[in-house]
């Protein structure tokens, strides 16, 4: 079994291993095995489209959660320039699953702030498998407040399981750092851009997640509890976590469909982690269009919008 | 109820009699969970649901709650019309439609939350408070929205606002719905602010996850009910997570007011008068 492919895609690693194969072999054969490649490579591509065209909500969430998907400071390196890291919260400490600073898009100076997960085993545990805890938050907190009193612009860049559930987080009060963000973000003077590029989880998502514009790239999930811990609340079992990813409807297709995000941001296929650059180039696009949309409004309508956006949240009748 | 050999040779029209006046002395007594003490249930009733005996807060519904300490006089309900839909069709070992319809039934609410706009004492007020016997409280589309009104009824009316909160969280029913109440509540909170108005949040037995995370922790007096549960993460998932067993006492409100997450902790029969002269003073009036 290939480790960099999922468990559904294993009929493409097959197709791929057969192919690198073929290419060691034609190396010192005298057979023209080229057009066999070609061949393998056009029935590779068109299987894993078919495989793609049809993923399951289970499925989409293994890809939000691949290990070699670009995380927020792959896009900060791509599409950003002039990036300043910024650390600490001022009162406690720096809490590395949360990164943010000045930087510039287009020329223009923004705030940045994402999740940050780590890629091998110590950046993971440094980055606490990018899980905030209450500091994270709060230094989110000083960077947008520090945002809007210089007029930047805000992006930022969603992908964590969730706020960390730990003791130390809960002595510093993981609630309150949460609920403050979100009262914050719904009046700060100033556009805010928010991206899930891979795990939407819930409070610790949201807390970075209140804004005028929200996309999802396609193949990340935003949801107020994991398909896991779903199920095992509501089957009393966690292997029943496909059926609670379906019905969660933890999708960007679906949440578009539901009008809780505003924009799908298209991956090359095979996911984001098969091309950065492609990925990143895209996610670039959708910003700058965001933001020019928004720059576009004045600051009090804006606040109108958005406070209007998150007052229309909700379906219920009236008996 | 034990079938004795007595009760086998009884005819069934006596049997049933029997079984009638054992039901009698069960709604006339309750006992403790705390101190296993026998309490006599009007008494019980008098005090809050708060044990005369060791002091320990039971659970007690929205409702009765919201009557035992608002004034008397001038009382009207927010958004009592207000029902849930399920819009997603959610489905897990039941139909959401059918756990609704369920709770609907046995605590006789639409959903999770009770507004009324009063007074207390004389001091405008507009007070909610979770039904946790509805679904544990969870925050869905309906709470968020009853929430707002509640909000926007405070400031129409320069009224302050109290809430109760006694929630498990957001309704998982209603998904990624139920998440954006959270920042929906906080919003309005905002305002709220914005206008001079204090928000008193009164953490109950238990205030956990999104709720937590939201509406209850942005009072600006945090006041917790003794012995609740409060936190954003449940003990069991956090004892997953860390792999070590809590700490005695973890996550109740006498370890929030040690961690300076409450201004205090306050005894339920102290509420009306306490608050009263608090919001009194937080807005500029005569003692009650």
């Amino acid at each position: 079994m290939n480790l960099n492919f999922l468990d559904f895609e294993q009929p493409i690693a097959e197709l791929e291993a057969k192919i690198e194969e073929l290419r060691y072999v034609g190396n010192d054969a005298e057979l023209n095995i080229s057009e066999e490649i070609a061949r393998l490579q056009a029935k590779s591509r068109s299987l894993t489209e078919s495989i793609f065209a049809n993923l399951s909500p289970w499925q989409i969430s293994q890809l939000a959660r691949h290990p070699q998907r670009p995380y927020s400071l792959d896009y900060i390196q791509r599409i950003f320039t002039d990036f300043e890291e910024l650390h600490g919260d001022r009162h406690f400490a720096d809490d590395p699953s949360v990164v943010g600073g000045p930087a510039r898009i287009d020329g223009r100076p923004v705030m940045i702030i994402g999740h940050q997960k780590g890629r091998d085993t110590k950046e993971k545990v440094l980055r606490n498998f990018g899980m905030p805890r209450p500091e994270g938050y709060r230094k989110a907190l000083r960077l947008m407040e520090m945002a809007e009193r210089f007029r930047l612009p805000i992006f930022t860049f969603i992908d964590t399981t969730g706020a960390y559930p730990g003791v130390n987080a809960e002595e510093r009060n993981q609630s309150e750092a949460i609920a403050r963000n979100l009262l914050v973000m719904s009046k700060l003077a100033t556009p805010i851009i928010c991206t899930v590029i891979g795990e939407g989880g819930s409070g610790g998502a949201l807390a970075i997640g209140v804004g005028d514009r929200v996309m999802m790239l396609q193949y990340s999930t935003y949801s107020v509890i994991s398909p896991e811990g779903c199920a095992s609340i509501l089957w009393k079992s966690s292997e029943k976590a496909a059926d609670a990813a379906e019905a969660l409807g933890i999708t960007s297709s679906r949440l578009q469909e539901l009008e809780l995000i505003d924009r799908v941001i298209e991956e090359p296929l095979g996911g984001a982690h098969r091309d950065y650059d492609a990925t990143a180039s895209k996610v670039r696009e959708a910003l700058v269009a965001a933001l020019d949309e928004l720059s576009a409004i004045p600051l009090e309508t804006l606040l109108e919008q958005r406070y209007g956006r998150l007052m229309g949240f909700g379906n219920f009748t009236e008996v | 109820m034990t079938t004795s050999w007595l009760q086998r040779l009884l005819p069934a029209r006596i049997r049933t009699e029997a079984g009638n006046k054992k039901a009698v002395p069960e709604g006339l007594w309750a006992k403790c969970p705390a101190c296993s003490a026998v309490l006599y249930r009007a008494e019980l009733e008098r005090h809050l649901e708060v044990c005369p005996k060791c002091n320990h807060h039971m659970r007690i519904s929205g409702r009765k709650r919201l009557m035992a300490f608002l004034d008397e006089t001038s009382r009207e309900e927010i958004g009592e019309k207000l029902a849930p839909v399920d819009v997603l069709k959610f489905r897990d070992s039941k139909k959401y439609k059918d756990r609704l319809s369920q709770a609907q039934k046995s605590t006789g609410e639409q959903d999770a939350l009770v507004a009324i706009r009063g007074e207390l004492k004389g001091v405008p007020v507009v007070a909610c408070a979770f039904e946790f016997g509805f679904m544990g409280g969870s925050m869905g589309s309906v709470v968020g929205e009853k929430f707002v009104r509640a909000v926007d009824a405070a400031i129409e009316h320069r009224s302050s606002l109290i809430c109760f909160s006694a929630s498990g969280g957001a309704r998982m029913q209603e998904a990624l719905i139920s998440l954006m109440q959270m920042a929906k509540t906080s919003a309005a909170l905002a305002r709220l602010s914005k206008q001079g108005l204090p928000f008193i949040s009164v953490l109950t037995d238990p205030t956990m996850g999104g709720v937590s995370a939201s509406l209850a922790m942005l009072g600006d007096v945090q006041i917790g009910e003794p012995g609740a549960l409060i936190g954003f993460a449940g003990p069991r998932v956090i004892e997953q997570t860390v792999r070590e067993t809590l700490p005695e006492g973890f996550q109740r409100s006498e370890f929030l007011l040690e961690k300076g997450a409450i201004d205090m902790i306050m005894d339920r029969r102290q509420m009306r008068d306490r608050l009263a002269s608090l919001l009194a003073m937080m807005t500029g009036r005569p003692a009650p």
